[in-house]
């Protein structure tokens, strides 16, 4: 009966004996070896399944990116609320794991949460993605991190506008909130370089991650004739493979979602958060100061694209790689006025040049003119 | 009189079992449901460890870290300590009902919008009146929404005779459409640019830690909520003529019990601690009303109280043990690099065996004095 069994139960013991030796051991071992390459345990906490083609795969790429760094360990948590569940798993991971670095990837998680998190345990450095470090008003170990992405899908428009037959595109959209806003108006903008007859579409799903809604607002954006379809919410697998299964093009968002529809991507904006994450890391072990606000776009390698996919045409192709020249010089401005919003009044005002950091940027509230749809 | 009535009616005894035979009758009344839910969990955890022996894992170094992460030090108890303190409120928003004989599982709708009511009540008096007065007022709004809005279930199923497990469901997606209008509408706090949230109460309007612990008040609530619904149900007429409905609704009526009224008024009271869950984690936890009070409480409620048979005094172990396996659920993720399913796995499986063991009530004549040997 036993010789049926991969794994008798003497051995089944003993291997489980020897198992828990290896983890008795093995803390002290760590300090012996890794004392030289000063150890550091990194502590990641993603709100959603790190697998999900979007935003929480993004940074978990970036954890896989300094998990092979020396003297590195990388602990990380999936799944985790917004609520008391995040403060106990960072504690955990600084009492249990002995963590002295910890990003919690989600925007929620900076307040209350890490805050107080950062006060209980002020020997840990706290990096919050999202972007809400203010100075004098929050602690020194905490700080945050955030990528300008605008630009990227000025650039997905591009190849939207050139993809494009009916003229119409569209975007699946989470919440009217300013980082969104300035998504669809930008991606809507790079469709007008190409072609100002452009409309873009906008359904709002109200969640960030809502597969029902999303497939049902991407049926209905290409019900209404739209034939290039993009998204902001957390994970874009849903609205890709259902775009592409109806036969429009897709241009992808927070993570390369080609392998999902390799005939009808287009191309993507994606976060580069492995950059980040070295630059970080490489700090920390070199005992320097950590950065409490730190942002970046294209050129500072905080944002990349997807490779064109096969149905960018040549000419597509050569207006993105001017663009993004551009951009790389940071010459660049997606929001340069004059700019309608889409209710008639002024957004840009016909001397603004905004460049992507500019703070009127963060509190965007309109639609620009060309985008059909309503913020409330 | 009715003692010296029963014992005639038995045959004579020995001295000693004389003595001992009440203990006993009333130990194995009391022995079963223990004794079953045991065995239950103990079947579900062998049937689960197959399930980690066929991914490659051993059972054994999981258990360990399970009991490590949840309940092997301070710090692990009270990290399921604090995950169980809200459950226990929403669990009752379940077992109290299912006394009634009612399903209703949409305690999530209560949760977010006594939540909501219970920020928005506060909004005016934050810097006039101190938080002896506001704290309770925030508590009576979160249990009167939360009341309103699963009464209003029960009114339903009573005069309407809708169901009430659909319409309680249905009406949890009102609910969080509700709550998403008002934070991000009318009460919506201009400066939350990227999370819509109210205005944030200030730290001596937060219902802080119980002295000695690192859990907020929502547990001691939570158990005091249900040792209260224990004694409303077992000790209270109220309580016994709800029983009486649950077990046989024409009966009842023919007994002339205020069937309406039961219904409407277990419902009411059970929606009240769904609400009053919602106040907590808004008080306690999040410091103003957001998306984030949709975190699932509600739906978990159900599991816990299934699990706990809708007694309400074993919804307080239950909930402890649920909240640790959540717990050690961030530790099975980092050190053995399971997804976070394994525990949603763990858990649905002790759900369904526990359910199973439902059919072994009364087959075990150990369990069962009135079958017991009349001599011993």
């Amino acid at each position: 009966m036993t010789k049926l069994l991969p794994m008798n139960r003497r051995s089944f013991l003993q291997t489980t004996a020897v198992g828990a030796a290896a983890l008795g051991l093995s803390p002290s071992l760590f300090s012996a070896t890794a004392a030289a390459q000063t150890a550091l345990t990194v502590g990641f906490i993603y709100v959603g399944p790190k697998d999900d083609y979007g935003y929480n795969q993004a940074h978990a790429e970036g954890a896989a990116v300094i998990k092979a760094m020396a003297g590195v360990t990388v602990v990380e948590e999936e799944n985790v609320p917004e609520t008391v569940d995040v403060q106990k798993t960072m504690e955990s991971m600084i009492n249990l794991d002995g963590a002295t670095l910890v990003f919690p990837t989600s925007f929620g998680y900076f307040d209350p949460h890490m805050l107080a998190m950062a006060e209980k345990y002020p020997d840990v450095q706290f990096r919050h993605c999202g972007g809400l470090w203010q100075e004098g008003k929050n602690p020194m170990n905490t700080g945050s991190y955030f990528g300008y992405i605008g630009q990227g899908q000025y650039l997905n428009g591009i190849t939207a506008g050139y993809a494009s037959k009916s003229k119409k595109i569209g975007f699946v959209a989470a919440k009217p909130i300013p980082q969104v806003l300035q998504n669809i108006n930008s991606f809507l903008l790079g469709a007008r370089s190409v072609d100002p007859a452009i409309t873009c579409q906008v359904i709002f799903t109200g969640e960030w991650s809502l597969a029902v809604k999303e497939a049902e607002a991407t049926n209905a954006l290409i019900d209404q004739g739209a034939d290039v379809i993009t998204c902001h919410v957390d994970s874009p697998k849903v609205v890709v493979e259902t775009a592409a299964g109806r036969g429009a093009f897709v241009c992808g968002y927070h993570a390369n979602q080609s392998p999902l529809a390799p005939e009808k991507y287009l191309t993507g904006a994606e976060w580069a958060w492995g950059n980040v994450y070295t630059d970080f890391v490489k700090k920390a072990q070199a005992g320097e100061k950590l950065g409490n606000f730190v942002r970046g776009g294209l050129k500072d390698g905080f944002v990349k694209m997807s490779p064109l996919g096969p149905a960018v045409s040549a000419e597509a192709r050569t207006k993105f790689d001017t663009t993004l020249a551009e951009m790389m010089k940071g010459t660049f401005s997606v929001f340069k006025g004059p700019i309608k919003d889409n209710k008639g009044g002024d957004a840009v005002t016909a001397s603004q040049v905004l460049a992507e950091d500019a703070i009127e940027l963060e509190s965007m509230a309109y639609l620009v003119e060309g985008v059909v749809g309503s913020t409330s | 009189m009715t003692i010296e009535a029963n014992t005639s009616a038995l045959p004579p005894l020995s001295a000693q079992t004389g003595n001992l035979r009440p203990m006993l009758e009333w130990l194995a009344r009391r022995a079963e449901p223990l004794v079953i839910s045991l065995g239950a969990i103990l079947a579900g955890l062998a049937l689960f460890s197959v399930v980690i022996v066929v991914i490659g894992k051993s059972p054994a170094d999981l258990f360990k870290l399970m009991y490590t992460g949840g309940f092997g030090s301070w710090f692990s108890i009270q990290n399921s300590l604090s995950r169980a303190a809200p459950l226990l409120l929403t669990a009752l928003c379940v077992a109290l009902p299912a006394r009634l004989g009612l399903v209703i599982i949409g305690g999530e709708g209560a949760v977010v919008l006594g939540g909501v009511a219970a920020a928005a009540i506060a909004l005016p008096f934050i810097g006039s009146a101190p938080p002896i007065i506001v704290l309770p007022l925030m508590a009576l709004a979160g249990m009167l929404m939360g009341g309103l809005w699963i009464g209003a279930v029960g009114m339903l199923r009573h005069y309407r005779g809708v169901n009430e497990t659909i319409a309680s469901l249905l009406m949890a997606y009102i609910a969080i459409a509700l709550m998403n209008h008002f934070i991000e509408g009318p009460l919506r706090d201009p400066a939350s640019l990227n999370k819509p949230s109210t205005a944030p109460l200030p730290a001596e309007y937060m219902l802080g830690n119980i002295p000695g612990m690192d859990v907020n008040w929502g547990l001691a609530i939570g158990v005091v909520a249900c040792i209260i619904s224990f004694i409303l149900i077992e000790a209270t007429s109220f309580g016994f003529a709800a029983r009486i409905a649950g077990g046989n609704v024409r009966a009842a009526q023919i007994q002339g019990l205020p069937v309406g009224r039961l219904i409407v008024g277990f419902a009411a009271i059970a929606g009240s601690f769904a609400g009053l869950a919602g106040m907590v984690e808004v008080a306690a936890v999040q410091g103003s009303a957001n998306a984030s009070l949709a975190a699932g409480y509600g739906y978990t409620g159900i599991l816990v109280a299934f699990l706990a048979r809708h007694n309400p005094l074993a919804i307080i172990p239950v909930a402890i043990l649920l909240g640790g396996i959540d717990a050690s659920g961030g530790l099975i993720q980092r050190r053995m690099d399971l997804p976070d399913a394994t525990v949603l796995v763990l858990q649905g499986t002790l759900f369904v065996v526990i359910l199973l063991c439902e059919t072994f009530y009364g087959r075990f004549k150990i369990f069962n004095p009135d079958l017991w040997k009349r001599t011993a």
